[in-house]
């Protein structure tokens, strides 16, 4: 596999010069590499799994160290392996059901419980899936039909049980591979689609001759707003401009281009403004664990201002944003300092800069992302609907396995 | 930085379309200077820890990342150690980047390397040419488009170079990275350079420009804020160009300037300044410790340690600036300042303060260890209780416990500091003694005389280390007790304004220094060009017209003395210099009192300039000019005030330009008496003037005092006689 090599030293120097920017962009790549990764990936006959797993941590780990502020590739790479494990779970738990149907047929076929077996199957599976996994909300609702489909499968392999066992193993290895591609293609699909599924809720969000504000660009952010316009809302936008990159100035323009009422205040108006506006909503850099936002800086501002005047404070976030860290590590909590000569020029301050020809010393310290406590957040919009802060410890389990959260200190050391 | 990278695609794209070559670069990696000894006798420049990096890394992952494909690293002294390197790193292993190595080693100049590398008919279409100590982040896009553009519109626009604005620091004339001031004359229209001077004589405090110059473009701007990035976006015929001209060494003085001069070929420069990107060279120790910092403080993003791991140890950023790389043991009583870079596996011992500076990997630190705004390169061994401010320190050093060094000192590899030593400033330390070099100086550019050491020294780079240390162990008492390595005695001249160019900040009375000098220099130009502020000094060159002549009066000062030099060397007869003299006189609208003034002034710096051993020497020259051309001169001193021009001439030579003449004024000025040259009346009436002038103006006055007291005692017999 010498090319998924260079796919992957070419994915990790773009992450590593910065030349990769949004999260979106990124979730979406990392997750095509760790497709093209695990389907050139040969499994072994045994713990077909186990090998999977390692192969992507090890891609997931390189990663993650290539730039480690962009929490998205961490999250892919966790979501990656939630689905192997998943799909290995479903797998397995269909092959239990097998074997307990096959003991069950073996032993007490003459005792003619004939109607029992597939009821005791299924009873089996979902016993394994919740000791296996921590329990969660989806799963218990879920809960219902899956175990339903797999009594279905096991009842037809317990038919022609005795020949086709040693044909199940060899192509369960495929079928493994077939089921986790096919649930990464899912999740690649959700991630370009994150956009039009969180600006659906649009409408129920944004009421008629509402005035909102957000602050420097984001791509959610706009088609939020774009999709309660096309709906026929009338409402007025403030963009603060976001310095020091001002992406609000793009933002701005794309509104007013599609025939939003927009106005661009600068930052340092954001608290004069805040008392006439009806909601705040802001895009993300990521979702922390304890519903605290990584987000471009100023947001934290922003917050503590809509606060102050009772200002619902609305976080936009497709489900790739969701980081299942927590902010108090001092590991996650990563901000990227960018060049000063964002803020100054170079060449304007250039004599009063550190140097050894006397003169003062300027520092400029130019950092990306601000942190919103989850107290500040009023409501989480992803595209599996609005959530309060509180809640999403649970949508993170949901998605990731409690063994990927540390992806870097493999216990195997292999692959 | 997002941006770029599709833009780039984009503009290869369209390139292809035209000449379908990749974008190439040549990386020169040689300085061909000297500035960084004695470490470069030991280590190729391209390869020293710039932030625990090798420079060259950050050439190569900004080329890489500016859309360039194909790179041919020019390796020309310790050649071997340059392409090793490149082999153990990842740079050959690329997917679209190809590193190819070209030696050479009998190449002495930048021109040298590009006249091989025409030769090996590499190029084949547009070329960044950089060298490869080049730290910068810019999008090359930008700038190619616009070279392409006015290559399509013209094929002699055959070179883009990138400048920078800078501020110079106005004491010293100096970039903050240690160079000096350049001025450029561009074009404000079309980015043509017009004029590049980086050697401007800041003596004469003059600067010429072509009157064609003027007379061809209509407007030009002149910067002294710009800096020169030393990279540049050339067309293949620039390599052809060097070839054509054998005698081309160094890219900017040679080439640049020639280009600029030879209105022949009418090959064309044209400049691309950057604004928010950063870029620049390292040229000196001071460069090194200013770029070393703009990376710290991030200018050079996401040229910055934290994310770039040129190796394979992580360094996190921290706080207030700090990087830490991983598996550092820090005492608890430990400091690190802001802005400071610590590298993978050093170790800091007890109540150890480290404040602004690089440590790089494998260190070890004692205890009560002060350092400072110190380069500290990897494994090096400081014993407790050193100090160290403002130094470079190489791989592998030792200083033992209660050394220290003092400001600008650079200690090269494996030197062992003895204990109790302290290093004096600005010393330069190596295990090898200074090479001994026939004629070089400063302007030295070719490092030919040591292409000898160097090359041996490849060779027994590894093994031979217990060798070197044994033979040189025994004179090495000049490092204290314990102590290994020669301090380098410094060259004459040439490093006496080693502050300049060293890593330690520069001191207030440096800095006093300058100023005072420059003020020294724009208070002569303000007594030889314009009113003088106490305005009665020279009563006679308050002239209404002289006002709005300032700067024609200085040309005049300098034809005058042309005309009189050329005079002197042509055996031109005295009636043909008065009379061209006096056609200068006419064409700069001057009186003959300007004319005498700068005719004597011509004679005396003449005078002055022959070679002289002594006073008497000099005198005697002065009275050999004087009489050979008093014809000359005498003509133009029909009045009084004419010749008292000439005394108060003579007199701010002596304080100026030509101190020489100090202790003879009262003996020339007696000389000239008696040559009739000046009569008794104009001495007697300076010294009349100079009554109410200060204390400082009269020493001249003082000095002659007996003269003048003769001269007074005696007129009344003169008068009687003659009445």
């Amino acid at each position: 596999m010498p090319d998924v090599h260079i796919l992957v030293n070419e994915f990790v120097n773009q992450l590593k010069k910065r030349k990769i920017e949004g999260s979106q962009a990124t979730a979406k790549q990392t997750a095509e590499l760790l497709r093209s990764v695990i389907s050139q990936q040969r499994v072994p006959q045994t713990n077909q799994a186990t090998a999977l797993i390692n192969a992507v941590r090890a891609v997931g780990e390189k990663l993650i160290a290539a730039n480690p502020v962009e929490l998205a590739v961490g999250n892919i790479a966790r979501r990656v392996l939630h689905i192997i494990r998943e799909e290995d779970l479903s797998l397995a738990t269909a092959a239990i059901a097998d074997l307990e149907l096959s003991a069950v047929s073996d032993d007490e076929d003459d005792v003619e419980r004939d109607d029992y077996p597939v009821l005791s199957a299924a009873a089996v599976a979902a016993a394994a899936r919740s000791t296996l996994r921590p329990p969660s909300l989806q799963t218990l609702l879920e809960d219902a039909p899956i175990s339903a489909a797999i009594p279905h499968t096991s009842s037809s392999g317990g038919d022609s049980e005795g020949k086709s066992r040693s044909v199940d193993k060899g192509s369960r290895g495929r079928k493994l591979k077939h089921d986790v591609i096919e649930a990464v293609n899912e999740l690649i699909q959700d991630i370009s689609t994150c956009y039009e599924q969180i600006a659906e809720q649009a409408v129920e969000h944004i009421h008629q001759n509402e005035v909102i504000l957000t602050l420097g660009s984001s791509k959610t952010v706009l088609e939020f707003l774009c999709a309660a316009k096309e709906k026929k809302r009338s409402f007025k936008v403030f963009v603060a401009e976001g310095a020091p990159r001002y992406q609000g100035h793009l933002l701005a323009k794309e509104l007013a281009a599609r025939g939003l009422q927009t106005t661009v205040i600068t930052d340092s108006a954001v608290f004069a403004m805040i008392s006439r506006v009806n909601m705040v909503i802001v895009g993300a850099h990521a979702v922390m664990a304890n519903g605290g936002v990584i987000a471009p800086v100023g947001l934290n501002m922003v917050a503590l201002a809509a606060q102050r005047h009772a200002v619902p404070f609305v976080v936009l976030a497709g489900s790739h944003k969701l980081c299942p860290l927590y902010p108090h590590n001092p590991e996650v909590l990563l901000n990227e300092l960018r060049s000063p000569s964002e803020l100054l020029d170079f060449g304007e301050f250039s004599d009063c800069m550190d140097s050894a020809s006397g003169g003062g010393s300027l520092h400029v310290v130019n950092p990306t992302f601000d942190y919103v406590p989850p107290k500040l957040v009023s409501l989480f919009i992803t595209d599996t609907g609005g959530h309060n802060p509180s809640y999403m410890y649970r949508l993170i389990a949901d998605y990731y396995s409690a063994d990927d959260l540390v992806v870097k200190r493999r216990p195997v050391t292999g692959s | 930085m997002g941006a770029p990278k599709k833009s780039s695609a984009r503009v290869s794209e369209d390139h292809d379309e035209l000449v379908r070559v990749p974008l190439q670069a040549i990386l020169i990696a040689d300085s061909f200077t000297t500035k960084f000894r004695p470490i470069t006798l030991e280590r190729p420049k391209v390869l020293l820890p710039l932030v625990n990096a090798p420079m060259i890394n950050y050439t190569l992952t900004w080329l890489e990342s500016a859309g360039v494909e194909e790179v041919f690293v020019f390796c020309c002294a310790h050649s071997k150690q340059v392409i090793n390197y490149l082999e153990k790193s990842e740079w050959f292993n690329q997917p679209n980047f190809t590193v190819t190595t070209i030696e050479s080693q009998n190449s002495v100049s930048a021109g040298d390397a590009l006249r091989v590398i025409y030769e090996r008919n590499v190029i084949h279409g547009d070329f960044v040419l950089v060298s490869g100590d080049t730290v910068s982040n810019m999008s090359l896009t930008q700038a190619l488009l616009e070279h392409k553009e006015r290559k399509k519109k013209d094929s002699n626009a055959v070179m883009t170079m990138v400048i920078k604005r800078s501020k110079t620091n106005p004491a010293i004339h100096q970039s903050r990275l240690g160079t000096d001031e350049i001025f450029m004359a561009i074009d404000p229209d079309t980015k043509q350079l017009l004029y590049y001077e980086d050697k401007a004589d800041y003596s004469k405090g003059t600067l010429h420009l072509e009157n064609s110059l003027l007379a061809d473009n209509p407007s030009l701007s002149l910067h002294h804020d710009k800096q020169d990035c030393y990279i540049d976006i050339c067309s293949p015929e620039v390599l052809s160009l060097f070839t054509d001209n054998f005698d081309y060494q160094h890219l900017r003085r040679h080439f640049v300037k020639g280009l600029l001069v030879d209105d022949i070929m009418g090959y064309k420069i044209f400049v691309h300044e950057i604004c928010s990107d950063y870029a620049a060279r390292i040229d000196n120790f001071r460069s090194y410790d200013t770029v070393s910092k703009d990376i710290i403080h991030r200018w050079t993003y996401p040229l910055v340690p934290d994310v770039m791991n040129f190796g394979n140890t992580t360094t996190k950023l921290e706080r207030q600036g700090i990087y830490r790389a991983s598996e550092i043991s820090q005492s608890q009583s430990a400091v690190v300042g802001p802005f400071s870079v610590i590298g993978f596996g050093t170790k800091i011992g007890n109540n150890t303060k480290i404040l602004n500076s690089v440590v790089g990997e494998g260190c070890k630190i004692g205890s009560n260890v002060h350092i400072e705004g110190c380069y500290i390169w990897d494994n090096v061994t400081i014993e407790d209780g050193c100090k160290l401010r403002y130094g470079i320190v190489c791989d592998g050093v030792t200083m033992k416990s209660g050394s220290a060094l003092e400001p600008g000192v650079v200690l090269s590899f494996k030197v062992v500091v003895g204990k109790e030593f302290v290093v004096p400033t600005y010393s330069q330390v190596s295990l090898l003694q200074q090479p001994i070099e026939e004629d070089s100086d400063e302007e030295l550019e070719y490092a030919d005389s040591t292409s000898a050491i160097t090359s041996t020294l490849d060779k027994s780079d590894g093994e031979s280390d217990s060798e070197l240390s044994d033979t040189h162990f025994n004179p090495a008492s000049e490092l204290g007790f314990g102590g290994v390595g020669y301090i380098w005695p410094k060259c004459e001249g040439g490093h006496e304004e080693e502050w300049r160019h060293s890593v330690a900040p520069i001191t207030e009375d440096k800095i006093l220094e300058a100023v005072k000098a420059l003020e020294d220099e724009l208070e002569l130009i303000l007594d030889g060009n314009t009113l003088p502020p106490s305005g009665e000094l020279k009563p006679n060159s308050i002239d209404s017209d002289e006002d709005d002549n300032d700067d024609l009066r200085d040309d005049f000062d300098k034809e005058v003395e042309e005309t009189f030099l050329r005079a002197v060397h042509e055996n031109i007869q005295e009636n043909h210099l008065t009379l061209e003299v006096n056609s200068l006189k006419l064409s700069y609208n001057k009186i003959a009192a300007d004319c005498a003034g700068a005719l004597f002034y011509a004679m005396m710096k003449y005078a002055v300039d022959m070679p002289h051993s002594s006073a008497e020497r000099l005198t005697q020259n002065v009275q050999a000019v004087l009489t050979k051309w008093k014809k000359v001169l005498t003509s133009y001193l029909n009045d009084m005030d004419e010749q008292i021009e000439v005394i108060l001439k003579f007199e701010e030579m002596c304080l100026e330009s030509a101190k020489e003449y100090a202790p003879l004024f009262t003996q020339i000025l007696h000389y000239m008496y008696n040559e009739d040259i000046i009569e008794e009346d104009a001495i007697l009436s300076w010294e009349d003037e100079k009554k109410e002038a200060d204390e400082s103006d009269k020493v001249f006055v003082k000095q002659a005092q007996t003269f003048i007291q003769w001269l007074k005692e005696a007129p009344e017999e003169d008068d009687d006689k003659e009445d």
